[in-house]
């Protein structure tokens, strides 16, 4: 089944393949077990004529023995996903390119600074639904929405987070190889929701110079 | 008063003729069928919507069979067949002159505002007017007080008022359909501030209509609620201790103290929304100080203490069956009835699970992935319980043990699956895929739906009087269990190939046009899925005219409700039983039975007691 994740090109993608991973083989592990135990359990006590039910009412021992290992595992995997989800959500790196990504039905409005560096300037650059960004850099995406809830999603980096109208949210990302990527909206955002549909067009460092002259305004 | 005047002060409510015995019936055991009787029909509807949402997914934006446009007509503008020329007429017409049907799929092909009110109601009917209505309306009018001994609820009249208060909601929620505009379409969840403005869905009266129907439902629900706890709490029949009841009355008790205090939660955030729609207030309007996360916060405190109103009767259900066909004591009585109590309990604080993607403070994933994840454990110690239950028994496979075991392992994958997303960082990948519908749809048709026909199966002799056709029933059992598999599983892979729930047309998208295949396959088995629970339709209706008539107790149960006449009469007894020892006493030693009703003692020769 883990065959068909997209193929991963983030930095933190693979780590959240790696937890996939690992829950995905302990669910199925006790899928296959308590699979197992039921069918067993079917065969062997089924009715037989001249074999009575055993008359049992429980067993205490059992049930602290599955409650507490149940309970240990489960906070374990808690405890062990909370790295990963403060890297990615609460303490970014330090951002190396900053852009500005605007939901509106049904398109991704992406603002670039601009040679100055700085959002609300005249030199500002703005286009729909095509974010460049260059490859192995730590990119800082300012998320908002003018409208309702979008959610800007880019399957090959793991990355989802709503845009939400009134608040500015940052989400990161810093992808390992260049190339071409679909940027879907998660979140139901009207009648148009299906298509409303980016390109994360990752460049190489020379690439990435070269674009910025060519559409980014002079100075 | 005495037991004799009891009875005849009970008697003398029974009121004859038509209306009052079939229409605004008082007596619990009609209102439980009124309540069946709603949940099936809206189960066909809600069905209905899904599979034209499976069309859609699987052929977009193809016309839909029997009733689109032939190829012909589409490519060269020439009627061939009789919808052809039907829809030629249509589209001749000026819009305000044009039909129903033509709004909403022109020659035969769903518009993506009548899909996204298409999956939107399919979700809403199925959760307000299907599961909730059979599993807590049905089963907990039936049930309650056949099942603590007593002859009716403890509020007759708010009862029946229940039961015509969801028929007018329902009947709001369907008006929805066919106002300017169209039925609301912003999912069952109703996030602003798609919900607030029509200005962003076209979407007028049809999203005003599905507030107010939720409102109503909720003055419904409330009336239920105050009358399953009161009976339960004050009308036990003598010796019917809280250990002594059945695990469903457990489940339905703890059901309903949910939904006293889930349901006007929603309710006071619909009112907001209500008023944000029409009142000019900004509740969810940051532009006035509102926030739309304020919504999703309400919803979900409702919401998934709701997930588990939906479950837990489905597991009562489950706990009742599995010791009657395994002839044996439910294993671990008091550790289910805690764990189902801490289920209810948890399920106040895990609402954040919902959001971890929403913009909501990060740091409260932490919070929130931890009361998730300790969520399971209650639900590990359910299933251990009833393999525990089938150890060492001697298993009878009849119809409702099939679906009680099929609850059970679906029960199992929705539950495991759960814990993906419960890890707030996996949850970023699978948040809003088909890796959620999939979880869902395990647990909630998994689970609950096949806990209802587990209980519909059981229950029915007693409601009806007569026996299910066995043959057709393990026929609709396997095809079921087989067409909801192949129907669901492969849900996950689509959502761990990354495909998002409620777009239009997956083919927009290169990355999911790899699914094209795994969509078609989805959509026949669940037109598979769909076609068979005209079985069990024409197997209920069909058995309660026709069918084997059947004894008091034809599986040799232990609970009440089967020491009753079959169906059972007003009031239920003639004395109220005493209650002797709890209900699961199969199979004990020194009696020739290997069942003991709870109305008997558990050892009667020692006359003297102890």
């Amino acid at each position: 089944m883990l065959d068909w994740l997209p193929q991963n090109v983030s930095t933190f993608g693979s780590e959240i393949d790696k937890f996939f991973y690992v829950i995905y083989y302990i669910t199925t592990t006790v899928f296959f077990l308590v699979t197992a135990a039921m069918i067993y359990f079917l065969v062997k006590y089924r009715f037989q004529e001249g074999k009575p039910a055993r008359y049992y009412h429980g067993n205490n021992t059992l049930e602290i023995v599955w409650t507490s290992a149940t309970l240990v595992a489960m906070l374990i995997l808690a405890v062990a996903s909370k790295p990963l989800w403060s890297k990615i959500k609460q303490n970014p790196p330090p951002a190396e390119v900053i852009i500005k990504v605007t939901g509106k039905q049904y398109n991704w409005e992406v603002l670039y600074p601009g040679p100055d560096g700085a959002f609300g300037t005249d030199d500002d650059y703005q286009v729909d639904n095509n974010v460049h960004v260059p490859v192995n850099k730590v990119v800082h995406v300012l998320l908002g929405s003018i409208d309702v809830i979008h959610s800007f999603f880019v399957p090959q980096l793991r990355l989802k987070q709503d845009a939400v109208p009134g608040r500015e949210i940052v989400a990161w990302f810093e992808v390992t190889e260049a190339g071409s990527y679909e940027i879907p909206c998660a979140e139901l955002c009207g009648f148009g929701h299906s298509g409303m549909l980016g390109r994360l067009i990752v460049h190489s460092p020379e690439e990435y110079e070269q674009w910025v002259g060519q559409t980014w305004p002079d100075n | 008063m005495s037991e004799a005047t009891a009875v005849k002060e009970h008697i003398s409510h029974e009121h004859h003729g038509f209306m009052n015995t079939y229409i605004f019936s008082l007596d619990h055991k009609m209102i439980g069928k009124q309540f069946l009787l709603l949940g099936l029909i809206m189960l066909l509807l809600g069905g209905g919507l899904a599979l034209l949402v499976r069309w859609q997914l699987a052929y977009p934006e193809q016309p839909l069979p029997l009733i689109g446009a032939s190829q012909h007509y589409l490519e060269t503008g020439e009627a061939e067949t009789a919808m052809d020329s039907y829809w030629d007429s249509e589209l001749s017409k000026t819009e305000d002159e044009q039909g129903w049907l033509v709004q909403k799929m022109p020659v035969g092909i769903i518009t993506p505002a009548f899909y996204n009110a298409l999956f939107t109601m399919h979700a809403t009917i199925m959760v307000f007017f299907v599961v909730m209505p059979i599993l807590v309306g049905a089963f907990g009018n039936y049930l309650i007080p056949l099942m603590i001994g007593t002859r009716d609820m403890a509020f007759p009249l708010l009862n029946m008022l229940s039961f015509w208060i969801a028929v007018v909601s329902g009947a709001i929620m369907l008006a929805g359909f066919f106002v300017p505009g169209g039925h609301a379409a912003t999912g069952w969840t109703g996030y602003p501030p798609l919900s607030t403005d029509p200005a962003w869905t076209g979407v007028d009266w049809g999203q005003n209509l599905w507030c107010i129907s939720l409102i109503v439902l909720g003055i419904s629900s409330l009336m239920g609620s105050i009358n399953y706890i009161t009976t339960i709490i004050n009308m036990r029949a003598p010796g019917m201790t809280y250990m002594r009841m059945p695990m469903v009355i457990w489940a339905l008790f703890i059901v309903a103290i949910l939904l006293l205090l889930a349901l006007p939660v929603l309710t006071a955030a619909l009112a907001m929304l209500v008023f944000d729609r029409l009142a000019g207030t900004t509740f969810f309007n940051p532009a006035g100080g509102g926030d739309p996360l304020l919504w999703q916060h309400l919803f979900w405190f409702f919401g998934h203490p709701e997930v588990y109103i939906l479950i837990l009767p489905g597991m009562g259900i489950t706990s009742e069956i599995l010791p009657v066909f395994s002839r044996k004591p439910i294993f671990g009585y008091k550790a289910m009835v805690l764990a189902m109590a801490s289920l209810a309990f948890l399920s106040w604080i895990v609402w954040g699970h919902h959001m971890f993607q929403s913009g909501m403070n990060p740091s409260m994933g932490m919070t929130f992935m931890i009361t998730t994840m300790v969520i399971a454990v209650p639900s590990a110690i359910k299933t251990f319980n009833w393999l525990g239950t089938l150890w060492g028994g001697s298993i009878r496979f009849t119809v409702p043990m099939l679906n009680s075991l099929a609850f059970v392992s679906m029960f199992v994958i929705g539950g495991l699956s759960g814990i993906f997303m419960a890890s707030s960082a996996v949850d970023i990948f699978i948040h809003d895929t088909y890796y959620i519908v999939a979880h869902i749809h395990y647990v909630v048709f998994g689970g609950s739906i096949f806990a209802i026909f587990a209980g519909v199966y059981y229950w029915f002799p007693k409601m009806f009087g007569r026996m299910m056709n066995e043959p057709l029933a393990k026929v609709h059992f396997w095809l079921s269990f087989i067409a909801f598999n192949c129907t669901f599983f492969p849900m996950h892979i689509l959502g761990v190939g990354g495909h998002m729930r409620r777009i239009y047309n997956p083919m927009q998208y290169e990355f999911l046009q790899q699914f094209e295949h795994m969509n078609i396959f989805i959509t026949m088995s669940a037109f598979a899925l769909g076609l068979t629970q005209l079985i069990l339709l024409f197997n209920v209706f069909h058995s309660m005219f026709r069918g084997k008539k059947a004894g008091d107790n034809p599986w040799n149960a232990n609970t009440l409700e089967w020491t009753a006449a079959t169906p059972p009469p007003h009031g239920n007894f003639d004395a109220i039983p005493t209650v002797h020892h709890a209900p699961y006493e199969y199979s004990a030693p020194g009696i020739s039975e290997d069942w003991l009703s709870q109305t008997n003692e558990l050892q009667p020769t020692n006359g003297n007691g102890h």
